[in-house]
């Protein structure tokens, strides 16, 4: 089943003028954001959107914008208090090892 | 072990000349055979850092390694230098000819390490150059790990490299149906789940983080019942309530996590909290100070822990994470610090 975060807040965004329809960004993106519609990527599931960046990495023409950055909180608490960047310090990393 | 000089031939076009060469890991760039079965050391290895242990150092020499017994029209899957990586890749390709290109990712995870960068097209770049992989192959195709993309440009890599990066699936368990298929992946294989096993999986890690927090933290504690005379014994029993609180936040949260009604970590987390305190306030009653309490100190506790979770998961966006630390950071925080005030003025009341 689909796990969902908040609603409407992911800042995915695809420029329709832009996009050529190459279809890249679907092959990447881990969670069936995108669907191809009248030859262009269109977001079918906002929320589903974690924000990676791959679609944005590999879009040859930029069509796609998304903020993507560190998601740990502890980092985004720590940012916020001392004023900095967040950085996660991890190591190997929490999410499924590749 | 073998004569480390023995190597594939000549180092100028790859003919078919198919010396096998010892599995040792060394830091050259002559291909290194790779086993494709994982060793007891590799398995125990593999759950220790799981649950936080050796992981700075669980690496393995990046470079070019050989499975099977490869040549020049054998795939190449690139994946990073984190063991746990290549381990999970390698145990998949019993039986195949293939060449595995590890990149330095200094240890770290494909997918962590892409949304760092250090999984990127510059470090592939190097990484050919470094290893020859012109010379070994005469296709000009790399099969990249799907997680890997939020580092990677393909267009990049073609225009800097001249080879074409092909998206593989998700799990490297698919690899083979994959390459079987053409390389033609199914939505399936280009889905990130998170179900409970995988959920299971990466609670240990931030188990051991919590626990070495929440030792100093008992250790204050301690001192502020030692200078009120409490026994140990009441000490530790003193401590369960925290600790439930903890691994409601930390183990039962994440394991939950789909049927907790709120969308939101922080209030996933503080519900459970609630019942936590809840059930061992009422079982151990003692006044509804105390009660009050721990109905303010505990949930706030299972809520900073949960929204700490947002950080291993597979699918939270930053952005719902900001919005999680705007609406809830003070309201736990208040909440936690009011709670310790109820049960700090209660005993001393």
């Amino acid at each position: 089943m689909p796990m969902k975060y908040l609603r409407n807040v992911a800042s995915l965004r695809i420029d329709a003028g832009k996009c050529i329809g190459c279809d890249i960004c679907m092959s990447v993106c881990p969670h069936n954001v995108f669907e191809l519609r009248a030859s262009k990527a269109v977001i079918r599931d906002l929320d589903a959107c974690m924000e990676c960046g791959a679609c944005r990495e590999n879009c040859p023409v930029g069509a796609v914008e998304v903020q993507a950055g560190v998601g740990c909180a502890n980092a985004i608490i720590r940012g916020m208090i001392t004023g900095k960047v967040p950085q996660c310090g991890c190591e190997s990393g929490p999410k499924p090892c590749g | 072990m073998r004569d480390e000089n023995r190597s594939w031939g000549s180092s100028g076009c790859g003919g078919r000349q198919e010396q096998e060469f010892d599995g040792v890991l060394t830091l050259s760039d002559k291909p290194v055979a790779a086993d494709t079965r994982l060793s007891a050391a590799d398995r125990l290895g593999g759950c220790m850092v799981r649950w936080g242990f050796g992981r700075e150092r669980y690496r393995v020499a990046p470079g070019l390694y050989a499975v099977g017994k490869p040549d020049d029209r054998s795939v190449v899957l690139v994946t990073a230098n984190y063991k746990l990586s290549f381990d999970l890749l390698r145990k998949e390709l019993g039986g195949l000819d293939a060449w595995i290109l590890v990149l330095d990712t200094h240890g770290i995870n494909v997918w962590c390490a892409a949304g760092k960068g250090t999984f990127g097209a510059a470090e592939l770049a190097r990484r050919i150059r470094l290893s020859g992989l012109r010379d070994r192959v005469s296709h000009r195709k790399l099969i990249l790990p799907q997680l890997s993309a939020p580092g990677v440009a393909a267009h990049k890599v073609k225009s800097e490299t001249g080879f074409n990066v092909i998206y593989g699936p998700v799990r490297s368990r698919d690899i083979r149906p994959f390459l079987a298929n053409g390389m033609k992946a199914s939505a399936e294989m280009r889905s990130v789940t998170f179900n409970l096993r995988e959920r299971l999986a990466v609670v240990p890690t931030e188990l051991v983080e919590a626990l070495k927090y929440s030792l100093i933290l008992f250790a204050l504690l301690a001192l502020w019942d030692a200078v009120r005379g409490l026994s140990l014994r009441g000490l530790m029993a003193g401590g369960v309530p925290y600790l439930g609180a903890l691994l409601t936040g930390t183990v039962a949260a994440p394991a939950f996590l789909p049927w907790i009604p709120p969308r939101s970590f922080a209030l996933k987390g503080w519900l459970l909290g609630i019942a936590w305190a809840l059930g061992i306030g009422l079982a151990h009653y003692d006044g509804p100070a105390r009660l009050a309490g721990d109905l303010l100190l505990l949930p706030a506790i299972s809520a900073f822990m949960a929204l700490n979770f947002t950080g291993n998961t597979t699918f939270t966006s930053q952005s719902g994470v900001n919005r999680e630390i705007r609406m809830f950071a003070r309201p736990m925080a208040a909440s936690g610090i009011l709670g310790i005030l109820v049960l700090m003025g209660r005993s001393i009341l």
